[in-house]
């Protein structure tokens, strides 16, 4: 078993070289990703700061803790933060630039420079968006419905517009880099069919990326100059229909949840094969699950709008395909568990993630079900049962998916181990703290509390009163791999090429990678996830845990 | 900026590899990787291009679906000779550009340059005959906003083809000028002898690109010009 | 006084437990479903234990397997996209004796405008056991009207009438919330669907208003803005006879045939240049921003009460079709 040798530490793409210009200038895919796993937590923070000031005030029914036009500038910001600034670029920005072309074989992304540019330019767009908050925040939601976002909002709808407009060309260079770099940059041998599902799932992303942002685009655009040349594409007033805002809108935004969940998708299909030692069940329909989710992905945008005043037919087509694209998520979560019959199962803290994962999404998906029901979307659409709808999958999908990663890769690429203790204790946390604050939020939306609502009716409050208790709840279990990961860079036992004993590419480099990944260009003849050739899981530290 | 700083990059990605002697980037094994994969970058990124013109040719499609007379007239105030020269003009530059390609190929390296000087030339043309058109509409009050006017049958759609009009034009004009910028930069490159029949993946993918802001005129000429066969003189 | 249970809205419409019925099969479906995942994976993850069974067996796969977990939840998911839809056209197709009100959204207050005459702010007075028909409009932003107990909800638009209707069953008073955001006082918006009993409704009625009913106003106005110059009732007038158009078919110069709706009197008011009827002059000047939307449905219910005769009379230069079957059509 490998140790590091705590005299002379091997070259990798850490200590290659130090000072601030070998990071800011840097077109290693790995410290891109490691730039972005940077700023994406302070977003992420900044989003969750958001999110704790608004469960505070929704505490009690009336608006007593902040003003209202503050209030509807926080979850404006929230939705606008943890959506453009977090979950769009997470997964694939930080361990899809960094395992991708180790997973292939590759030295590096296709256009690494290009890489580079889409950090700038998230960073950019975060600094107009941050530019926004700091001088009043903009009050639309992050749906910016017209003719209220064009005409009516006195906030800063400009400057949030178009950071999301740079943001999402960083998400488009991401995703053109992804596709380039899978289909020109595998290794010998490695075809299609052996790829890990990670870039199965990082291609649909990128897919969905390529092809519905650049319609945000365009839309943010109009929004501008509506608002700011008074013309009048959404303005019924001058010629134009609020409707048309709504599709262009959520033409992208719909695709844009698929962009947020496929990778998390990507990632569970990782988790769940290492630790169950075995292959995944069904490894084509898995893959093809993914594409099928993207294709579909963009013939459901209209479910949105279903009490918006658009025809009955259209509404019965996008209820029929809405029904559809719930089927290949359906297939994933079967083939998942499927994988873990007659597996040897070690439950250490990715597992943990993986598995809170396939629950929460599961209650997540189901309750889209409900959604795309259009008797039951009447009601329930517009109020809290959406909210807590998309936070089981954007929080208790996309987010345990992204902490799953995190702890998966942690030791590739820090070369060290954290507590696992403490991993599995936060991961429970997390789990609790979630269902918690999130499953009273469906009730009270049957109930008919309103989203978006500062000042709320009375009956809804002892919902609210519980829901704010699992978000604190949910705050701790966040903080704490903050702190255990950051100590285990200093003190954490040094984790060897493979610590899970894992298949993939990415596990036969040292942890950390040199900068070039390999010495030489692996030639593959082997199918994915072969772990009946591989040997056993090393054990956990004795006495530390008896999971 | 960003839509800039990104083409600029990629070009820079693509002369890169073509500055000193066909150096291979690192991350790539061969040239012939190399060239399939920078000319992958630049098909998929036209992708995202149809994608964001497609979203304004939609809007356009819907509200000339909803208001057709409102179109119609509106379309009789275009310029159309000026909207038939531009439509020449590209086509025009466009073969200048194949011809730049094939020169590459060749390794004709003085024809490369004539070729592709006299693309941006007509770039330059096109954007000079649209500026034209633009100061046109400005003096006839057809810019949409607090001083247009328009007498017919129904004013305020008509206004909204004219929103339309600049929106579309503009956002093409805008490339043009990109593009403009492009050529120049590989004629440039093309001069100092850059490009073999080797390797001048470079002007491959530029022409792409050119190719490509010529397509989206070819359909905003009869979508905005040509709806009525008349015109007001 | 409010009639809500804690965890669970009154069932106030006739929709309410139609609503709540499918509501309750999907919970037990997908609650089934899930509680079956998760007891596998926690079966398997203490069955498979790395401890109890140290060797993982290499399974590839089972193509029918995933057959059967595709088409049975797809047969299902099929079963309740159409057991929706029909509540949903159910909702779509208001009665044609719904008693009708006008609703104009602002922000940040509801006002309704009763064909009575009577109009009020933010309270909603309505017969129980009587199917009522709100047709809607926004002032300004996007609005969107929603009473829980009923379930129902519909957007409320900018320049676009949209309809909901709905038929209470139990007389209270319901909560009213806006459900799309609109601005500061979005959470403000809220009113009170005040459901009576008979008795206590011709009370209400009684009370009403003295300015008489909306056809009543809306004639006066258009008198007084000089529609009558035009649309004239003699035929020699510049603008077509609006005697018995609404709710039936008319001819445009282009050759289209549109429904004489809510949408339709609006737009002929305020872009009058988008539909020109046949054999007419685009001359009609536009009253945007000289008629607010409550003056509009005034207007428009002296319009609609021009149709109220059977179409006996001659119709000059429209198709003499018969009147459509349920009603105009208003979404």
């Amino acid at each position: 078993m490998a140790t590091a040798t705590q005299v002379v530490e091997k070259e990798n793409y850490l200590n290659v070289n130090y000072g601030i210009k070998s990071w800011l200038l840097t077109t290693d895919h790995k410290r891109i990703g490691l730039l972005y796993l940077f700023t994406i937590t302070m977003f992420f923070f900044l989003g969750g700061f958001f999110a704790l000031l608004i469960r505070l005030e929704l505490l009690t029914p009336s608006g007593d803790m902040v003003q209202t036009d503050i209030y509807n500038r926080l979850f404006t910001m929230h939705g606008i933060v943890m959506i453009f600034l977090f979950l769009i670029p997470s997964i694939p920005a930080v361990f899809g630039n960094f395992f991708i072309p180790m997973m292939i074989g590759a030295r590096d992304m296709a256009f690494p420079k290009i890489n580079l540019l889409s950090w700038y330019l998230l960073l950019g767009g975060g600094a107009l968006i941050l530019y926004s908050i700091v001088t009043g925040g903009t009050d639309t939601g992050w749906t910016f419905y017209a003719p209220f976002s064009t005409q009516y909002s006195n906030s800063q709808v400009i400057a949030a517009a178009l950071g999301i407009f740079v943001a999402g060309f960083s998400s488009i260079l991401t995703g053109l880099n992804f596709i380039v770099t899978i289909h020109r940059m595998r290794a010998p041998g490695l075809t299609w069919v052996r790829l890990p599902l990670f870039i199965w799932s990082n291609y649909a992303t990128a897919i969905i990326q390529v092809l519905g942002t650049p319609v945000l685009a365009i839309t943010l655009a109009l929004v501008f100059l509506e608002r700011v040349f008074h013309i009048g594409f959404f303005n019924a007033q001058l010629g134009g229909d609020p409707l048309l805002f709504q599709h262009l809108f959520w033409f992208y935004s719909h695709p844009a949840v698929y962009i947020m969940i496929l990778p998390s998708m990507g990632v569970i299909s990782e988790v769940i094969p290492c630790f169950a030692r075995k292959r995944i069940f069904g490894y084509a329909f898995v893959a093809m699950s993914s594409i099928a989710i993207a294709v579909f992905g963009f013939l459901v945008w209209a479910h949105h709008m279903f009490v918006s005043g658009m025809s009955v037919y259209a509404a019965l087509v996008f209820s029929l395909l809405s029904y559809a694209v719930a089927v290949p998520s359906a297939v994933k979560v079967f083939n998942w568990t499927a994988t873990m019959y007659k597996g040897s199962i070690h439950l250490r803290t990715p597992m943990l993630y993986a598995l809170g994962f396939i629950g929460l999404f599961t209650m997540g998906g189901m309750t889209g079900l409900f959604l795309a029901c259009l008797g039951i979307d009447v009601h329930v659409t517009d109020t809290y049962f959406v909210v807590a709808h998309f936070h089981y999958i954007m929080v208790g999908g996309a987010v345990m998916g992204y902490m799953a990663a995190l702890h998966f890769w942690w030791p590739k690429i820090t070369g060290k181990m954290y507590s696992e203790v403490w991993g599995k204790v936060a991961a429970v946390i997390i789990f609790l703290g979630f269902n918690l604050t999130f499953f009273p939020l469906f009730v009270a939306g049957y109930m008919g509390m309103p989203r978006r609502y500062h000042v709320y009716a009375p009956e809804f409050q002892v919902l609210n009163v519980f829901s704010t208790a699992g978000a604190s709840i949910l705050g701790i279990g966040y903080l704490l791999p903050l702190i255990y990961l950051f100590w285990s860079l200093r003190y954490g036992k040094p984790a060897g090429d493979n610590p899970w004993s894992a298949a993939g590419l990415e596990w036969t480099a040292a942890s950390p990678p040199p900068t070039h990944n390999f010495e030489e260009t692996p030639v593959v003849t082997w199918e994915a996830y072969n772990y009946h050739e591989l040997p056993d899981m090393p054990e956990e530290d004795a006495g530390v845990s008896r999971i | 900026m960003s839509a800039e700083s990104s083409h600029g990059s990629f070009i820079a990605g693509n002369l890169a590899s073509s500055v000193s002697a066909h150096a291979l980037q690192h991350q790539f094994a061969d040239l012939e990787q190399q060239r399939e994969s920078s000319t992958l970058g630049m098909w998929v990124f036209l992708i995202t291009e149809v994608m964001f013109f497609g979203g304004m040719f939609a809007v356009y499609l819907i509200n000339r679906a909803l208001h057709p007379v409102a179109f119609l007239e509106a379309s009789q105030h275009m310029l159309f000779w000026a909207g038939a020269v531009n439509t020449i003009v590209l086509i025009c530059s466009s073969l200048f550009v194949a011809l730049a390609v094939h020169a590459a190929q060749e390794g004709h390296r003085k024809q490369i340059v004539c070729f592709l000087l006299l693309a941006l030339l007509l770039g330059l043309v096109f954007l000079g005959i649209k500026g034209y058109e633009y100061h046109g509409h400005w003096v006839e009050h057809k810019v949409p906003g607090p001083a247009f006017q328009f007498e017919g049958t129904d004013p305020i759609h008509s206004e909204v083809f004219f929103e339309l009009y600049f929106v579309m034009t503009g956002f093409h004009a805008l490339h043009m000028l990109i593009g403009v910028g492009l050529v120049a930069a590989i004629a440039w490159f093309a001069w100092r002898g850059h490009y073999t029949p080797a390797y001048h993946n470079a002007v491959d993918n530029v022409g792409l690109y050119w190719h490509f802001v010529d397509i989206i005129w070819i359909f905003l000429f009869p979508l905005l010009y040509l709806i009525s066969h008349k015109h007001v003189p | 006084m409010w009639q809500n249970l804690p965890l669970w809205p009154t069932e106030a419409s006739t929709i309410s437990r139609q609503v709540d019925g499918l509501y309750i099969a999907l919970i037990t479906v997908t609650g089934g479903v899930t509680l079956l995942v998760f007891a596998t994976i926690v079966f398997f993850a203490i069955k498979y234990n790395h401890k109890r069974h140290p060797v993982a067996e290499a399974i590839e796969g089972s193509t029918p397997l995933e057959i059967l977990w595709s088409a049975i939840p797809l047969g299902i998911f099929l079963l309740f996209f159409a057991w929706g839809a029909s509540i949903y056209i159910f909702e779509a197709k208001p009665p044609r004796d719904a008693m009708e009100v006008y609703v104009v959204a602002k922000q940040w207050m509801w006002k309704f405008q009763y064909q009575t005459g009577q109009s009020e702010i933010n309270t909603l007075h309505i017969p129980v056991n009587r199917p009522v028909r709100l047709t809607m409009i926004s002032q300004d932003v996007i609005h969107s009207f929603y009473v829980p107990d009923m379930r129902v909800k519909a957007d409320v638009l900018p320049g676009r009438y949209t309809t909901v209707w709905f038929q209470p069953v139990k007389a209270g008073n319901y909560h009213l919330f806006c459900a799309v955001y609109c601005g500061t006082n979005h959470s403000g918006m809220i009113g009170e669907v005040d459901v009576m009993e008979p008795a206590d409704y011709e009370v209400w009625l009684q009370g009403g208003a003295g300015q008489g009913s909306m056809a009543a106003t809306g004639q006066k106005l258009f008198q007084e803005l000089g529609c009558i110059n035009c649309h004239r009732s003699d035929e020699q007038g510049r603008g077509p006879n609006l005697q018995g158009v609404y709710g039936r078919p008319v001819l445009l110069d282009d050759g289209h045939t549109v429904m004489a709706n809510d949408d339709y009197v609006r737009e002929s008011i305020m872009v009058p240049g988008a539909k020109i009827v046949a054999g007419y002059k685009p001359v009609m000047p536009s009253f945007q921003g000289i008629v607010s939307e409550e003056q509009l449905l005034s207007l428009m219910a002296y319009v609609k009460s021009l149709s109220t005769p059977p179409p006996a009379e001659p119709a000059h230069k429209r198709n003499a079709a018969p009147p459509p079957a349920a009603g105009a059509a208003v979404r």
